[in-house]
């Protein structure tokens, strides 16, 4: 959805984040759903509100955002009909029996089974990513020398 | 189709009793306080005063409830629905007794953790909605706040769901038969109750709301039952934690004697009392303050209890 306003735009995102909750919910993964709630739209969309929150929302800033999404319509618009058609066409022709309930043990399992190197991969990501965090954040960087 | 008639039924029942137990808790509160601080409270209106939240509920829903100019009045009146509505949801996967839940989900404690990190837009939002600095403030200060205790209230419980082995709140209540997690548990319950109160932000942890610095924080703007619905929710997520903590680390249903819906009840009903106390008591700490708590002591606090369990639960189950 596109809208001038950045927080109302976040807020479409968290709906989003939810309704993929729920789809995921339907299809049996309940840890999966329940996941994406809790550090998607509970952490991670919060901090993207927590920055925005600050940004100017006057009446010019508003007519410049969207005088740019005036230009911006033909790809959403073509990815918007490219999701909701299959979702008109398949209405009705749901197998039955696909929504076998996945239980939490059994993700641990894969995911500390056959999917181990991928959890280690993405936990040197995520180390890299503390590492960054903690440089870019020092703050004796951002007032001069000090020590 | 009937199944569903019925599972509404019980939700909008289950609503209605919430909404009652929320309102007298109100005047619990406002009464205890009122004995702690030697005054009388609230004392007038029906037996012992016990009516007074009745009477404050038709004054809030009668009273002139506007946004201030400036502000963006869908995403105003819009929050304080979103601070509610989770912790509605929530109560929908607490096991009240044996086999007496709403909805049995195998991941409850994970959806209620879910839940109540969703509560942190209602006040993001209606800091933002409200147009006003001391709001603003109070939102920011919320956001962090969430944000760093919900990152400890998640691994505080961890301890249990490895114990028991299980993130369905049936099990976890079922694997305390004999001994209760607060006796194996002891740093991750204390943890959780800290990381409770922060997380319905009650003092001593209602920095975004500090009446001292920030006149009310993201509450500042509001009035009426956009104000009351704020409160609500609140009050709800006090009642919300303290289930949480019945069922996590006080036994759930068990007791003896009492069937157990009315153990449950009771003992919710304490650690509620217990939320009230610590609000009489305690002193609210400094903004830095608390935020070094929860990132520099209580988090890794929370890791080391979590790998101690771990290793004690692996070398249990080799030998």
């Amino acid at each position: 959805m596109t809208r001038p306003n950045a927080v109302h735009a976040l807020l479409y995102l968290v709906v989003t984040l939810l309704a993929l909750a729920v789809s995921f919910f339907a299809l049996g993964a309940a840890f999966a759903a329940v996941l994406l709630i809790m550090i998607y739209a509970g952490a991670i969309v919060v901090l993207f509100v927590f920055v925005v929150m600050t940004l100017p929302t006057a009446p010019e800033a508003m007519a410049r955002e969207r005088a740019a999404l005036n230009r911006a319509w033909p790809l959403p618009a073509i990815m918007s009909v490219l999701v909701i058609a299959p979702f008109l066409f398949g209405l009705g022709e749901v197998a039955p029996g696909i929504a076998a309930p996945v239980s939490a043990q059994a993700v641990g399992r894969l995911l500390f089974g056959p999917w181990a190197l991928a959890i280690e991969l993405a936990s040197l990501l995520l180390l890299a990513g503390l590492i960054g965090v903690r440089h870019i954040g020092r703050s004796d960087r951002v007032r001069g020398d000090r020590r | 189709m009937i199944g569903m008639l019925i599972t509404a039924t019980i939700s909008v029942t289950m609503i209605m009793v919430l909404l009652v137990v929320a309102g007298t808790f109100t005047w619990v509160e406002r009464r205890l306080l009122a004995f702690v601080q030697e005054r009388l409270g609230p004392n007038r209106v029906g037996p012992f005063g016990f009516l007074q939240w009745v009477a404050d509920t038709v004054k809030i829903l009668t009273k002139e409830d506007r946004p201030p100019p400036g502000a963006d009045p869908g995403a105003y009146y819009l929050a304080p629905a979103v601070g509610a509505t989770p912790i509605l949801a929530g109560f929908g996967v607490v096991v009240f007794g044996d086999g007496l839940t709403l909805a049995a989900v195998d991941v409850g404690v994970m959806f209620l953790l879910g839940m109540m990190g969703l509560t942190v837009y209602a006040v993001v939002l209606g800091a933002w909605a409200s147009h006003s600095r001391y709001a603003l403030m109070g939102g920011m200060r919320a956001a962090a706040q969430m944000l760093a205790y919900e990152a400890f209230l998640g691994l505080s419980l961890m301890g249990v769901v490895m114990l028991a082995g299980s993130l369905s709140m049936t099990a976890i209540v079922e694997a305390q038969r004999d001994v209760w997690f607060v006796v194996l548990q002891p740093l991750g319950a204390a943890l959780f109750c800290i990381a409770g109160v922060a997380a319905a932000h009650r003092l001593p942890f209602d920095l975004p709301e500090s009446e001292n610095d920030l006149v009310a924080g993201y509450l500042t703007e509001y009035s009426g039952m956009s104000f009351g619905l704020f409160f609500l929710g609140e009050y709800l997520a006090v009642l919300l934690v303290s289930a949480l903590a019945v069922t996590l680390f006080f036994g759930g249903w068990h007791g003896p004697f009492l069937p157990g819906a009315v153990w449950f009840g009771l003992k919710t009903g304490v650690i509620a009392v217990v939320f009230v106390w610590i609000r009489a008591t305690l002193p609210r700490p400094r903004y830095d303050q608390l935020l070094n708590f929860a990132w520099k002591i209580a988090l890794p606090l929370a890791l080391l209890n979590l790998l101690l369990t771990g290793v004690i639960v692996v070398a249990r189950s080799a030998s």
